[in-house]
């Protein structure tokens, strides 16, 4: 237990010296809290037709999102639903870079042998390297959210904010899919890191575990797809299931021989 | 405390290390002497649980390679042929991470020591990336030393170091080794080799030979004495020609080479020999075949 604090302390002092971990998880979450706010802002600034009620193909395009609604507040409704899958990025993409370099890394500087040859069993070693990703990510998410719901009860008032912003189907989605979602992106980026001879290949591989959420959003914007709250539960447990099955994979693929001799 | 037998490690159709058997005791410095690519770093890495061997076995300090490799890493130090330090963390978190995760019972302390002991306490907040090379190798040694382990794997500690860094790790060595430590130390320095270890073995993909620096000496050419004389040597040759304890007798230009078991005993008697003879004699001494010379002939015999 005390092996495993200290290297969660350890990743810590050093990633955060480090100014592209930096980067991921300050400017991502800022990005992607002030570009929804602006958004509102604009919207609730110049609404398109004040009044005018939901037209048939509209109701086609967004299904029972926006029963009772007038066509302004659908819009923006919609626009609030597509940013807060938008959000879904975040705790996928905010780990990447921190458990992306968590053993490459440290082959790349040399500093796993000697880390190997001390005490730590694989188990501590794979959960602070873990834990080191997985708690930022959750926490700028959070805090970005939090920012962000502030801004819309704000812009929008709060009856509309609630409704919709804080609707159950997305504090679901933000506070336990989303740290699902986080350690799924920490076991394959960590899983890639103990593969690949190169940081910055282990980067752009693990960061492709942000596709399926693009998928998602591409598919919500062009109206393939509506993010249900019964999606987000099919979400959920697939997430889930594939955590269990990843993270397993994971420390049963962690072979320390393989990893220190692995040889170009 | 080391003992090896048959250990082999066979990296795919490539053999890197073949049968070594080997027994290093107690508070021993043992020179693993070799080439580049001789196999030095695997048998290392084997000794300290890094890699399995694909053959045969080994124990450190009577646990079993493979079986209680968490004992075993309890038990040693290593220093890895590239030091390995966090570059951006403080020398202090460096060692202080490390004492962490060997268990060590009272970390601030032990840290506090080792820092103090290589005079870098003042430098203790300083990133371990601003340090000489010299000292971030002391640095690595220390930290293959907080948790006092009784042996110490040191993997080409002075490799790639100025002589005067080389010489600052050197002395930390013996300061090491005279705290009673069993010490592993592979080098193709033979130098240092001949300074620092107890015994040394050549070793090439194979052990080609394991003695002590002076009874390599002495197994590979005998003793020798040199009489240096005033003039030309030849003429004096026949009159040490029959003795029968002379094994084998060269004159070369003003020089007479003398190999013979016992010098001690028998050299008065030549003196006596040659200056009744006639020669000048202007300096007697033992020629010293350096460990270079021996170890280029077992390396290049294979
Ligand atoms: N992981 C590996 N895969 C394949 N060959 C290796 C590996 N590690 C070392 N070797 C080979 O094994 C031999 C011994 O290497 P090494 O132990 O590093 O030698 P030394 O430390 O004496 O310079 C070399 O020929 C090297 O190419
Ligand atoms: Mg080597």
């Amino acid at each position: 237990m005390k092996k495993i604090r200290t290297i969660i302390g350890k990743e810590w002092a050093e990633v955060f010296k480090n100014r592209l971990v930096l980067f991921s998880v300050i400017f991502l979450p800022l990005m992607l809290t002030i570009l929804p706010l602006a958004t509102i802002w604009g919207m609730s600034r110049f609404p398109a037709s004040a009044s005018s009620s939901v037209s048939t193909e509209e109701i086609e395009f967004f299904g029972d999102l926006c029963v009772g609604l007038t066509e302004n507040e659908c819009v923006m409704v919609y626009t609030l639903s597509l940013y807060t899958l938008l959000f879904m990025i975040l705790p996928v993409m905010i780990p990447v870079t921190i458990a992306a370099y968590s053993i490459v890394g440290e082959k790349a500087t040399r500093s796993l042998e000697p880390l190997l040859a001390t005490p730590i069993t694989d188990i501590e070693l794979l959960t602070g390297k873990a834990i080191a990703a997985i708690v930022p990510a959750i926490l700028a998410t959070w805090l970005a959210y939090f920012v962000y719901a502030i801004g819309a009860v704000i812009m929008l008032g709060a009856e509309l904010a609630l409704a919709y912003v804080f609707a159950p189907v997305w504090v679901l989605a933000i506070f336990v899919v989303g740290p699902l979602m986080t350690f799924l992106s920490v076991s394959i980026a960590i899983m890639v890191s103990a593969r690949v001879t190169d940081p910055r290949v282990a980067e752009q591989l693990s960061g492709l575990v942000v596709l399926p959420i693009i998928l998602l959003l591409v598919g919500q914007s062009v109206g393939w797809v509506v993010v249900s709250r019964d999606m987000i539960y099919l979400i959920g447990v697939i997430v889930l299931i594939l955590d269990v099955v990843l993270g397993f994979i994971t420390v049963k693929s962690f072979q320390r021989e393989t990893i220190l001799t692995q040889w170009k | 405390m080391i003992d090896t037998e048959n250990l082999s490690k066979q990296f795919g159709s490539h053999t890197a290390v073949d049968r070594l058997t080997l027994h290093i005791g107690e508070g021993e410095v043992f020179g693993f002497l070799g080439p580049n690519g001789a196999g030095k770093t695997t048998t290392v890495r084997m000794l300290t649980c890094l890699i399995g061997p694909t053959q045969g076995r080994a124990t450190v300090m009577g646990y079993e390679v493979g079986k209680d490799s968490q004992s075993i890493r309890r038990h040693v130090g290593l220093l890895t042929e590239t030091p390995g330090m966090y570059d951006r963390l403080s020398a202090l978190k460096n060692l202080t991470i490390y004492a962490e995760l060997y268990e060590v019972p009272d970390v601030p302390g032990q840290v506090e020591k080792y820092l103090r002991l290589l005079g870098l306490w003042e430098r203790r907040q300083d990133a371990a990336g601003t340090f000489s090379k010299g000292m971030k190798q002391k640095l690595a040694i220390a930290r293959a030393l907080l948790h006092e382990p009784k042996i110490l794997f040191l993997d080409e500690p002075t490799a790639g170091l100025d002589p005067e860094a080389a010489k600052l790790v050197r002395d930390f060595i013996l300061e090491v080794k005279a705290q009673g430590r069993t010490i592993f130390l592979t080098t193709h320095n033979l130098d240092e080799a001949d300074r620092l270890c107890d015994r040394v073995a050549v070793f090439n993909q194979r052990l080609r030979v394991i003695d002590t620096p002076q009874g390599l000496r002495q197994e590979m050419y005998g003793r020798q004495v040199v009489f240096h004389l005033a003039d030309t040597a030849v003429p004096y040759q026949p009159t040490l020609q029959n003795l029968p304890y002379i094994n084998r007798l060269e004159a070369i230009d003003n020089k007479l080479v003398v190999a013979l078991d016992d010098p001690e005993t028998h050299n008065p008697e030549l003196i006596r020999l040659l200056v009744s003879a006639g020669a000048n004699i202007q300096f007697v001494g033992e020629l010293r075949h350096s460990l270079e010379d021996i170890y280029l002939r077992l390396v290049n015999e294979s």
